[in-house]
């Protein structure tokens, strides 16, 4: 009978509990949220697409490469070393192709950090919110331009100016000053905007202690804006950098086509980019010196932009100026 | 031109208050911030602003040395004075006005940069003269900061505690040699200790400078200052100054109810 009674209890009880807890339990179970998996799948997708691409283009760039410098006449001492480019008849110096990339790199660059960086300050520290207004989407504007429409200002403006300026018997018609001036141009936004974003990152508290101490306007945006900003900026010019080197349609337009070992900007010297642009323009014969070498100097502009990527990281996370 | 050179004696011991408030509104946009502030600071004395979230201290403060220029849409009518000398003359340039008035600010701002930097970065440009080694030291010591940081000099300043970093951002202020030092709640990042650091710093200088702080902690303003300011807001959110008085009046015998309600913590 007292069994009968306490089980009877325990029946009234218990289930009201095991249900209570049970609810509890269903309330906290891990739900299966589709739309969450779907989109995670396709970010990992975005992101293994760009890795897979790259992996892709390194291994068809080393793979022809091999082919290149797997020839008997190639040596990679001559490749690195020689100043003659012929691969047709036997010249493997690809220097000339690397002095004009340089030249047209080191002219574009004259022109885009200091001015990149001064247009950024002065957008960042001195800019009335209008005169922010105007000039930010003008500048987007020739962020905008076709490289190419860059190349035939290059020769149809540029070129004749400094013909106008240096004499026309010491400007030849292609040259490489002329396409790096205009690189330089086109790569004054992005330079510019990098640097923008890197100054502006600038907690105000900072501008305010220098203001507080009497400085300028000058004083702070250069002494405490800037070295703040510093690896933001860093990383900005090595971009340029990057951009100037693999930039092709304005050198091929007007830095000359044919290589021309030579350290006057005043003549025409063809720069690696162009002189893939130009072979790979023509008819072009599988597993022909002209063929396989351009796949040579692409491996080789590769290696450039990627040292320089390495260098830039490794100047910003010396050079950072931690702000919290 | 400010007819005034730092550190001649014959203008602080001249029978005049080192800054004066005289008539002054103060507005962003169309909006009123602070209305009609009248108010004499002592040289040599702490003054402490207090008053509710919203009243316009922060504001009143910026304006001494025209921190506020830097906000879109903002003027002051009236005028703050100077030795006599209106700090919002056409005439006047800002920068030189915060040479003279310095700023400590709510949260410690030290430049990413050494300890030492820190201290010589405002003494530089404003072409201090002297050693600057003896000047970075002598103004470290002055923030009662040198002991702890003597050896570490090169080391970067935001590897410093927030009261050192806050006492460090005290000597920069110091080795420009202004003669107002402004402090917009220097202590309401810190904990108690360093608050209590900060605040004897504040008591040791005050010898040598003017000290005006505004401050949310009215034990602080009951502790640290000779004077208080007591600020609130009109009906319209206007900030007005209620009463100003010795630091023992304001708290002990406050003639105002507005005054009374808030230091006995009925209001705000």
């Amino acid at each position: 009978m007292e069994h009968e009674i306490s089980k009877h209890l325990v029946r009234q009880t218990a289930p009201v509990v095991t249900s209570s807890q049970e609810a509890l339990a269903s309330k906290l179970r891990m739900r299966f949220r589709p739309g969450e998996t779907l989109i995670m799948g396709f970010l990992f997708v975005c992101g293994a697409i760009s890795i897979a691409t790259t992996l892709g283009i390194v291994f068809e760039l080393t793979k022809e490469s091999l082919l290149f410098f797997g020839k008997p006449e190639v040596k990679l001492i001559d490749f690195l070393t020689k100043t003659t480019w012929q691969p047709s008849i036997g010249n493997f110096g690809v220097l000339p192709l690397v002095t004009a990339t340089a030249m047209t790199t080191f002219f574009a660059m004259l022109i885009s950090l200091p001015l990149g960086l001064s247009a950024a300050i002065y957008l960042s520290e001195y800019a009335s919110q209008k005169a922010r207004g105007i000039l930010k989407p003008v500048l987007e504007i020739l962020a905008g331009i076709p490289t190419v429409v860059y190349g035939y200002f290059a020769l149809t403006f540029m070129t004749p100016l400094l013909r106008l300026i240096l004499g026309k018997e010491n400007v030849q018609i292609y040259n490489t000053l002329s396409a790096g001036l205009v690189m330089g141009i086109m790569i004054l936004p992005l330079v510019c905007s990098m640097s923008e974003d890197a100054l502006s990152a600038v907690p105000r508290s900072l501008r305010e202690a220098a203001y507080g101490l009497g400085a300028t306007r000058l004083e702070t945006a250069v002494r405490v804006v800037v070295p703040a900003a510093f690896s933001g900026i860093i990383a900005a010019f090595i971009i340029g950098i990057s951009r100037a080197v693999g930039e092709t349609m304005i050198v091929a337009v007007a830095a000359g086509s044919g290589p021309n070992f030579t350290f006057n900007p005043l003549k025409a010297a063809e720069t690696m980019t162009g002189y893939i642009a130009r072979i790979s323009g023509g008819d072009l014969a599988y597993d022909t010196p002209d063929y396989n070498s351009i796949f040579a100097i692409g491996l080789m502009l590769f290696v450039i932009t990627l040292s320089l990527n390495i260098l830039s990281r490794r100047l910003v996370s010396r050079f950072r100026e931690v702000y919290e | 031109m400010i007819n005034y050179e730092p550190n001649t004696p014959n203008l602080s011991d001249a029978n005049h208050n080192i800054l004066e408030v005289k008539n002054v509104s103060m507005y962003y946009g169309s909006f009123r911030a602070v209305k009609d502030l009248n108010l004499k600071i002592q040289p040599n004395k702490i003054t402490a602003i207090i008053g509710p979230s919203g009243c316009g201290k922060s504001t009143v403060l910026r304006a001494f040395n025209r921190m506020n220029d830097f906000v879109r849409g903002y003027h002051l009518e009236g005028e703050i004075c100077f030795h006599n000398q209106n700090l919002y003359a056409p005439e006047v340039d800002p920068v030189q006005v915060r040479k003279m008035i310095g700023m400590v600010f709510q949260k410690p701002n030290p430049f990413p940069k050494s300890i030492y930097e820190n201290v010589a970065w405002g003494a530089r440009i404003n072409g201090i003269p002297g050693n600057m080694d003896d000047i970075v030291e002598q103004t470290l010591r002055q923030a009662a900061l040198w002991d702890e940081v003597k050896d570490d000099l090169r080391k970067s300043a935001l590897a410093l505690s927030g009261g050192q970093q806050q006492r460090l951002c005290i000597a920069r202020a110091l080795a420009v040699k202004p003669e107002i030092i402004l402090m917009d709640e220097p202590c309401s990042a810190l904990d108690p200790i360093a608050t209590l650091k900060i605040e004897d710093l504040m008591r040791e200088l005050s010898v040598n400078y003017t000290i005006i702080i505004v401050t949310h902690n009215m034990q602080q303003a009951a502790r640290a200052s000779d004077y208080t300011a007591f600020f609130t807001m009109d009906p319209d959110r206007a900030g007005v100054m209620v009463e100003f008085d010795t630091t023992t009046n304001i708290f002990t015998n406050p003639h105002d109810k507005r005054t009374e309600d808030y230091i006995s913590g009925r209001f705000g």
